[in-house]
């Protein structure tokens, strides 16, 4: 519930802080709508549309309607996939907007108290510290290690979750121990002749949960001959806060990021996770309030580069021979990654050079998953329905590798299988971790 | 206003789950495409099939509520726009192909089918539907016949009026009839058909229609004319007409217009030259590749700096999409953006161009002008703010000033984007008071409690015509 001393302040606040312009940017033609997966999914209902939600935002500042739950509901229900932007002729900045206008709802709101504790466990205490990372996954780690995992399953106990957590704790990773997420390189020299020096963004999850995929990428990095340098004081992008309306500790983790990569001397600076990489890249729009900390942030942003883009550019898919047994494979976009870091094509270049698969493109592989950061478990009745129109894509394809380029589109390709009973005989993998494999090589980084 | 009564006999109609009254859910459908335009329905319902619209259109003829029956809400005259409240009733429901007759080449649908669907569904079968609006990956085709939409193809192959060969209606009084059918020849009665495309939801609910395909065209070949000189494309319209060469496309796009479209889409415009044509011919491939040659020939003549020809069908889809964003895109420019579609006889083509700028510059405003050129249908567009009123002030008089030149060479106030709210006040001077008078006798006839759609086409007070000094 929002009490109306609450929505007052909400709405004080949004004629404050939303940009005018950019509200009134929207000329309302409509062109968002064929994108938008919500809307779609919603049976054509306005409201959950972008131009529908800008219209909401902006009868907010104007004073026409009360930031009341159904405008909140309507903003929530959005996964901020950011579809609609590539194909906004008047070039909105949707995904500013939504972000503006959640920061507010939610500085502006008091949750309960165990979402409260919940949020700023997870949000001020877990994902800043890399080292808890560490830890947190460390313990799944021996959840899964030391047949407690088993156990659990065996005893019913799942059964008392929700569905779709019961499921998704099928789905997680093999995650690595302790001393492996420990003892990470902070140089790597190039393999063969160097062709770039490049920074690498290891991400909070990337390097704990998914420690394998960057050491992939690692290796991939080093085949393209490519020195590689990992600053040690770099921490999580802060995309997670920054999408749930806990604007001012994402802040904090930008230029702590942007410090640890400046006066790097590289070429660029590498990701492998699309929702990293877009939170990354709006960095000087975070930021943009602050003149000094805005140049830095351009400087930072004017580096990166998903994995992807930086392998086409140096040949690695003609320089290095990428053989696979004979497959079906399939592409599920990360919408952060396509539609903000603007990577569609790279990944398909480089897929399509791999000898003995046969890549089929799925309808609407560029339409959002549903995973949408921790949107499939607050949301998990439209992200089923959004993942079950996915799966029914994949499925019509034949493939039984589906490859993605980002964390969040992996896991939840991986319960959107699992949820077919496809997990027996296809696979979901991240593109880097597919990349190796065709390269014959071991993710042994030295 | 909707009393708890009415709402009542709604939603036991169309049950609670189709029946919206939150504030959100009404401020969503407060508003189309229109700049300017905002007001709030009383409640949005979206029925299940024609018998639950009958329903609904019958309770609210009996208690007076207005009805505005919406697509996607893509039109650009403030047709639906609900200015006078009441429900907004949309076909979510109503959304289905019922019937592709590869024997008669007809499709028979739903209104709420979005029209690039319909395009698509038909294509596969070898069947072409030509009109192809600016917003048909958006649109729906209970829209598109109720404002009788144009398109890029409008020249050779006609607008949705030349497709509509049957349809369904309700009418205000509940009663459901059918138009037409699926027969070439047909002159049983009134043409209601005919008088139905364009109506604008004020006469009644279109809840199907059958819809005339033709046979797809066997190739297609896109080329660019660039010009330094507007004139110079303009002429280049009229005498490629004149030369007895029907093109499937022929559009104008102007320098600034081109600026914008190019920032957006980025696929290499030229923005150097002062105004494009975009031409296309299709057909038999001996008949195209005739027709272009001529084309270019005559562009040339008419000072055409170079003629580009589209290497690819990729290329040439991209120049077709890019050219549909023209006006969203200058919606980049500012924060208002005022269109209209003035339409000429197209051998008056260059004069409107002229004009159109010589009343921009009259009254110090930037207007960018795109359009269907071989149509004689302009969309001059004014970046405006909507906040600075001196500025709005000045574009009322403007445009007004090119309805009366374009009324003058022998044209209309609007081509393709319909009359609605937004050009109510002008549409006597197309039609004249005793024009005003046979329209409006029809609309009381056919809804005598002014229901349907209410404040649209007809204004409440015309606007004084303004003297054009020559």
């Amino acid at each position: 519930m929002t009490t109306v001393k609450e929505q007052e302040a909400i709405q004080k606040q949004f004629q404050e802080r939303m940009d005018e312009n950019e509200l009134l940017n929207c000329m309302r033609c409509g062109f968002c709508l064929p994108s938008c997966p919500t809307y779609i999914e919603s049976g054509f209902n306005e409201s959950h549309s972008p131009r529908g939600r800008i219209a909401l935002m902006k009868a907010v500042v104007d004073g026409v309607i009360e930031p009341d739950e159904d405008v909140e509901h309507s903003l929530n229900l959005c996964l901020g996939c950011r579809a609609c932007e590539p194909v906004c002729p008047s070039g909105v900045k949707y995904g500013h907007l939504l972000e503006e206008a959640r920061d507010i709802i939610n500085q502006n709101k008091k949750h309960s108290l165990p979402v409260r504790t919940v949020r700023k466990a997870v949000f001020n205490g877990l994902f800043p510290h890399q080292n808890r990372m560490r830890t947190i996954t460390g313990l799944l780690g021996f959840y899964q290690r030391s047949g407690l995992q088993n156990a659990a399953r065996k005893t019913g106990i799942m059964k008392l979750l929700p569905d779709n957590l019961a499921t998704m704790e099928k789905i997680l990773p093999a995650v690595p121990t302790m001393k492996e997420m420990r003892d990470r390189p902070e140089h790597l020299p190039a393999q063969g002749p160097k062709t770039k020096k490049v920074a690498f963004f290891t991400g909070c999850l990337m390097d704990t949960m998914f420690l394998e995929t960057n050491n992939a990428t690692m290796k991939l990095l080093q085949l393209a001959g490519c020195e590689i340098v990992i600053p040690k004081s770099q921490s999580c992008c802060g995309a997670l806060h920054g999408h749930s309306g806990e604007k001012a500790t994402a802040k904090e983790m930008a230029k702590r990021n942007i410090q640890a990569f400046e006066d790097l001397d590289v070429d660029y600076i590498i990701t492998n996770a699309g929702g990293c990489g877009a939170f990354l890249i709006d960095y000087d729009h975070l930021l943009k309030d602050d003149k000094l900390w805005k140049e830095r942030a351009i400087e930072f942003k004017d580096k990166l580069k998903d994995i992807t883009e930086i392998l086409v550019e140096v040949d690695f898919h003609k320089n290095i021979n990428l053989r696979l047994p004979h497959q079906i494979i399939t592409y599920q976009d990360s919408c952060h990654l396509r539609n903000v870091m603007k990577t569609a094509s790279a990944p398909r270049k480089l897929m399509q050079a791999i000898e003995g698969i046969d890549y089929r493109e799925m309808k609407d592989a560029d339409r959002c998953c549903g995973s949408a950061g921790i949107y499939n478990i607050v949301e998990s009745e439209m992200s089923m329905q959004i993942l079950d129109y996915k799966m029914e894509q994949a499925k019509a394809t034949h493939a039984t590798t589906i490859v993605t380029a980002n964390p969040g589109c992996l896991l939840q390709m991986k319960l959107g299988m699992e949820r077919e009973g496809l997990s027996s005989h296809a696979r979901a993998v991240h593109i880097v971790d597919l990349l190796l494999e065709a390269t014959g090589e071991e993710a042994v980084i030295k | 206003m909707i009393t708890k009564e009415i709402a009542q006999k709604l939603t036991a109609v169309v049950g609670n789950e189709n029946y919206q009254d939150s504030k959100a859910g009404r401020l969503v459908y407060s508003y189309d495409a229109t700049p300017n335009f905002q007001s709030l329905p009383d409640a949005i319902i979206s029925p299940r099939n024609t018998k639950e619209i009958a329903e609904v259109v019958k309770i609210c003829n009996e208690y007076g509520v207005p009805i505005v029956p919406r697509g996607s809400g893509t039109n650009l005259c403030g047709g639906t726009c609900p200015t006078e409240g009441g429900i907004v009733l949309l076909f979510k429901h109503l959304n289905k192909i019922l019937e592709i007759d590869e024997e008669n080449l007809t499709v028979t649908l739903q209104p709420g089918v979005i029209t690039f669907d319909l395009i698509q569904a038909v294509e596969a079968k070898g069947l072409f539907y030509p009109p192809d609006p600016g917003s048909m990956k958006i649109s729906t085709m209970g829209g598109n016949i109720n404002e009788n939409s144009g398109g890029l193809r409008g020249l050779k192959y006609g607008v949705t009026r030349d497709y509509v060969m049957a349809l369904e209606i309700v009418l205000a009084n509940g009663d459901i009839i059918r138009t037409g059918g699926k027969l070439a020849k047909d002159v049983a009665g009134y043409d209601f058909t005919r008088l139905f495309v364009g109506s604008e939801g004020t006469l009644g609910i279109i809840t199907e229609a059958t819809l005339k395909l033709i046979p797809i065209p066997e190739t297609k070949k896109t080329m660019l004319a660039l010009y330094q000189s507007l004139e110079a494309a303009a002429k280049s319209v009229s005498k490629i007409i004149a030369s007895k060469i029907i093109p499937a496309t022929l559009e104008f796009i102007d320098q600034p217009t081109l600026e914008v479209i190019e920032a957006y889409a980025q696929i290499g415009l030229p923005t150097d030259v002062k105004a494009v044509l975009l031409i296309e011919q299709d057909g038999p491939p001996e008949i195209v590749e005739r027709d272009m040659l001529k084309m270019e020939e005559i562009c040339k003549q008419e000072q055409a700096v170079s003629v580009q020809v589209a290497k690819s069908e990729e290329e040439a889809e991209a120049l077709r999409t890019a050219r549909r964003t023209a006006l969203s895109a200058l919606a980049r420019l500012s924060p208002t953006t005022i269109l209209e579609d003035a339409t000429v006889p197209r051998s008056e083509i260059s004069k409107m161009v002229n004009a159109i700028n010589d009343i921009a510059e009259k009254y110090n405003l930037k207007i960018c002008t795109f359009g269907h050129a071989g149509d004689g249908n302009l969309h001059p567009t004014c970046p405006t703010d909507a906040r600075n009123h001196e500025e709005m002030e000045r574009v009322e008089q403007a445009f007004a000033e090119i309805f009366e030149k374009a009324i003058e060479l022998g044209g209309t106030i609007t081509g393709e984007h319909g009359v609605g709210v937004m050009k109510a006040p002008y549409l006597e001077w197309k039609l004249g008071r005793e024009g005003i008078a046979a329209m409006k006798a029809v609309k009381t006839a056919l809804d005598p409690n002014n229901v349907m759609n209410p404040g649209k086409v007809f204004a409440k007070d015309s606007r004084k015509r303004v003297v054009v000094s020559k």
